[in-house]
């Protein structure tokens, strides 16, 4: 029995901040940031926005595109860095707003960056073996850089939200593999506003050597080579990154450039590689093969092996805004708006 | 039903009293009514109060026993009741006062008024003030007190192609007006450049369309017509008194530039006093902002539907006009103090049937009174002739 | 303290529930238990359904003196929105330039921070408006 995407929606706030209108804060050079980083722009969530809205939103647009009866939905997980609340769940919140309740099992996702793909896993587990007819698997992150930091230039806000089955698959999910080590390479401790990093110590030893060892244990199972495959999705903290991975992996830049958003959108944590493999699935046609590693700090990544169906031919993709269409939805904002919205001005705190 | 006269009133300043507490305010106007209608302690039947938020302005509720008690009257052990509808507070606290002596269960009630508002921030006012709103479908989407009567004008200007000049001239005739009033917060006449200048409330509302925070009390003795020359040479008849309610969400009417409570209100009022709306000289209406004294003359009868701005702008609403509209310079000038207004509007009526109105006096024989609670859910109106 | 009373309306501020009268026919957002046209004749018969999410701005205003949880999107848009289905309602209008907005403009509900209770407090969503493009 195949499992696989039955439907897909994407959310990407539409605020947007330049690493030169951040550079000229800090006394940094924005330019030469965002060329080293290879970011443009990143998205910026309003005020009123967080890992549930744009959860929601992401979720309600894959139902646009799939009308399934929301009470078939039988597990629903939510992986973030940045959910509303320490304790609480996010999923309850989304499960509610698709009036996918009671009937399903939810749970909060952290896994820094690849906790979205995680959920993809789990509700393959869910669905394949039985115990779920459709299981929601959602990335999303409102993440924050520390004012200043490198970081800063990078961390945005969007998600992606995936209906896992086994009925009017659109794209099957061949195999998925995982490889996963304890690297503290990036790390936020209960509490705190911002993250810390081992800098230079996040390349190396954590994202070139987990997301090249998944990918080289997942073409090795699948015994595939690079040229098999029509798009390729990496994890992209920057633009940079995947762009070199996909070079060392053997992968072209017109494999990847589709699912590359982060030179546009900044790198929307557990949003990033939901949000790139949603703009590949945007484009592709029956038969195409997708090669997708996520990539989370701390550390692990997930690779996945996929094959658009013939069902994509009857699927409404047009019933829900494409990620190139969110993507040029935007409004720039200078570093004092952003700062505001982002909660970095210290307030008056207000009783009532 | 007998008939009721008003046999006396009173009225604080209006304004910051940063000095002068809740229960002080409260009584002063109370007092001077008592004291010049020269009747004792042992005369007054009942008291009803009008106020709308002491438990949000000051933490305090049980407000008509306080009243009492700090109006001397514990002893006397008599019955004393709040009354609250909001904005309509007031203008509701004269009715149950008239309805008590209409009825013949009492003789002489007293009325009063009051509210202190100055003892929270601004924000924390326009939230208490949207309280009159439907909290959990309008203030909590994100709608404020001011808003929703912008959303109001927003509308009339779209519906009957009005400009914003005829918003302004309301607040400029009410400012003119004020300044002849010693009792008003604002005694200074201001132009139309000003309002139209002024900082944004919401638009189209800036800061002169709307009605300011205010500390005050007023108050009115009322009395059986039969026995009201006992204590008075002028004692002014209560023509008619009338209530209606609406839909407590702006959103829920079909049309949101008339208030059919008014409307309604109006219609019994005028069946109950025999009179129309063109036997009305004078007129204190609820201004709570600019828009709303452009619908309450359309919805009273004075003027036609979409043109009551336009009868602003040409000067038929102000002293000397057809109808004179709000002498007192209505809750814009004068001040709203929330539950005082309503009964701060008989006390303005109730000077210009007795020809004590000074500079802004008008030639009247029947004065009316329209009292607003929240968006229109609540609308008071009551006619007093000279007796 | 206050969970409660924003949990218990959750399937209207999250999804739009409403009822419509089995007498008559009309709509009512929040929903009632009996219809305000038909009184007794319409007990029991309101129908809960869900609003399809899109309407049109019947009036708007651009709100400056905020209530002190919306300070961050001062100045913010209000509007009355007159939906599909026939009810009116009011809610903000967002990723919009005040300026954009107008009578009879198109737009659909999504779901947004209401606001919170303090930064101890619960997080109230809720819906608020965008406009449909094209």
């Amino acid at each position: 029995m195949d499992v696989g995407i039955v439907s897909y929606g994407a959310y990407v706030p539409r605020y947007r901040i330049r690493p030169q209108e951040i550079g000229k804060v800090w006394g940094a050079d924005g330019d030469a940031m965002g060329r080293g980083l290879y970011i443009t722009q990143k998205s910026v969530p309003a005020p009123d926005e967080d890992v549930v809205t744009i959860s929601v939103e992401a979720a309600r647009n894959m139902l646009l595109r799939k009308p399934i009866d929301p009470e078939c939905i039988n597990a629903l997980y939510v992986g973030s860095e940045s959910h509303p609340y320490a304790v609480k769940p996010t999923g309850t919140i989304v499960a509610a707003a698709i009036e996918a309740v009671p009937d399903l099992t939810v749970a909060d996702f952290e896994f820094a960056c690849k906790a979205g793909t995680a959920a993809i896993q789990v509700c393959m587990g869910m669905v394949g073996a039985g115990l779920a007819r459709y299981g929601v698997a959602i990335g999303a992150d409102t993440s924050q850089g520390a004012p200043g930091d490198p970081l800063e230039y990078s961390a945005s806000a969007g998600g992606a939200a995936y209906l896992i089955g086994t009925e009017d698959i659109i794209a099957t999910i061949n195999r998925t593999m995982s490889f996963t080590t304890d690297t503290p390479d990036f790390w936020r401790r209960e509490g705190r506003s911002y993250p810390s990093h081992g800098g230079r110590f996040t390349g190396g030893p954590a994202y070139f050597k987990h997301v090249t060892s998944c990918a080289n244990m997942l073409m090795e199972a699948m015994g595939t080579i690079p040229e098999d495959y029509d798009h390729a999705v990496f994890h992209q903290p920057n633009g940079k990154f995947p762009t070199r991975m996909a070079k060392m992996l053997g992968f072209s830049n017109g494999q990847v450039e589709t699912g590359l958003l982060t030179p546009f959108i900044g790198n929307t944590y557990s949003g990033a590689v939901p949000l790139g493999l949603a703009a590949v699935l945007d484009i592709a046609k029956p038969g195409d093969r997708i090669f997708v590693i996520a990539y989370g700090s701390g550390a692990g990544s997930d690779g996945f092996d996929i094959t658009v169906t013939d069902a994509m031919d009857s699927f409404d993709r047009d019933a829900a805004p494409k990620v190139r269409d969110l993507m040029e939805r935007t409004k720039e904002i200078d570093y004092a708006t952003y700062a505001k919205f982002r909660g970095k001005i210290l307030m008056k705190e207000v009783s009532i | 039903m007998r008939d009721v006269a008003v046999i006396n009133v009173g009225v604080t300043r209006f304004g910051e009293m940063w000095d002068e507490s809740f229960r002080a305010i409260g009584i002063e106007a109370g007092m001077q009514a008592i004291m010049d209608a020269g009747i004792a302690g042992d005369d007054i039947d009942a008291l009803y109060v009008g106020n709308m938020s002491a438990g949000r302005f000051i933490d305090q509720e049980h407000i008509g026993a306080l009243i009492a008690d700090y109006s001397g009257m514990a002893s006397a052990h008599i019955p004393a009741t709040r009354v609250e509808a909001a904005g309509a507070s007031g203008g509701l606290a004269f009715r149950q006062g008239f309805l008590a002596v209409a009825s013949g269960l009492h003789d002489i009630v007293v009325v009063g008024g009051a509210e202190k508002m100055t003892d929270v921030g601004d924000v924390q006012s326009n939230s208490i003030q949207a309280t009159a709103a439907d909290q959990e479908w309008e203030v909590t989407l994100g709608a404020t007190f001011a808003s929703l009567h912008a959303m109001i004008a927003k509308r009339y200007m779209y519906d009957f192609e009005a400009v914003r000049e005829e918003l302004a001239a309301v607040a400029v005739k009410n400012h003119r007006h004020g300044a002849m009033n010693p009792k008003a917060q604002f005694r200074r006449e201001i132009t139309m450049d000003t309002v139209l200048n002024a900082p944004k409330v919401a638009d189209p509302l800036g800061m002169f369309d709307c009605s300011p925070n205010s500390d005050g009390s007023a108050a009115v003795v009322l009395c059986s017509l039969e026995r009201a020359r006992e204590f008075t040479d002028t004692p002014v008849k209560v023509l008619a008194s009338s209530q209606a309610s609406d839909t407590l969400a702006l959103h829920h009417r079909n049309d949101i530039c008339t208030f059919a409570g008014t409307r309604v209100a109006a219609r019994r009022a005028y069946e109950m006093a025999g009179i129309g709306p063109q036997q009305v000289q004078v007129a204190e209406v609820h201004d709570n902002f600019s828009i709303s004294e452009i619908i309450a003359i359309e919805d009273l009868g004075f003027f036609d539907r979409g043109t009551g701005g336009k009868a602003t702008v040409d000067g038929q609403t102000a002293i000397g006009g057809n109808v004179a509209i709000n002498t007192s310079g209505g809750l814009k000038a004068r001040g709203d103090p929330v539950g005082a207004t309503g009964v701060a509007q008989i006390v303005e009526l109730v000077h210009q049937l007795r020809g004590e109105a000074d500079r802004r006096q008008v030639e009247a024989e029947v004065g009316l009174a329209q009292n607003v609670g929240g968006t229109g859910a609540t609308v008071v109106v009551n006619i007093l002739g000279v007796a | 303290m206050a969970a409660p009373r924003f949990w218990r309306e959750a399937p209207s501020r999250y999804n739009l529930v409403a009822t419509r009268c089995g007498n008559c026919g009309s709509v009512s957002f929040p929903p009632r238990s009996f219809c305000p046209k038909c009184h007794r004749k319409s007990v029991g018969r309101m129908e809960r359904f869900r609003l399809a999410g899109k309407g049109s701005v019947y009036t708007y205003s651009v709100v400056h003196e905020v209530p002190s949880e919306l300070d961050m999107q001062k100045p913010y848009v209000i509007a009355m929105i007159e939906m599909d289905e026939g009810a009116k309602l009011t809610a903000q209008v967002i990723d919009v330039d005040p300026k954009d907005v107008h009578i009879g403009m198109r737009v659909r509900a999504t779901l947004r921070r209401l606001g919170d209770e303090g930064p101890d407090g619960i997080i109230h969503y809720g819906y608020k408006f965008v406009p449909i493009l094209n």
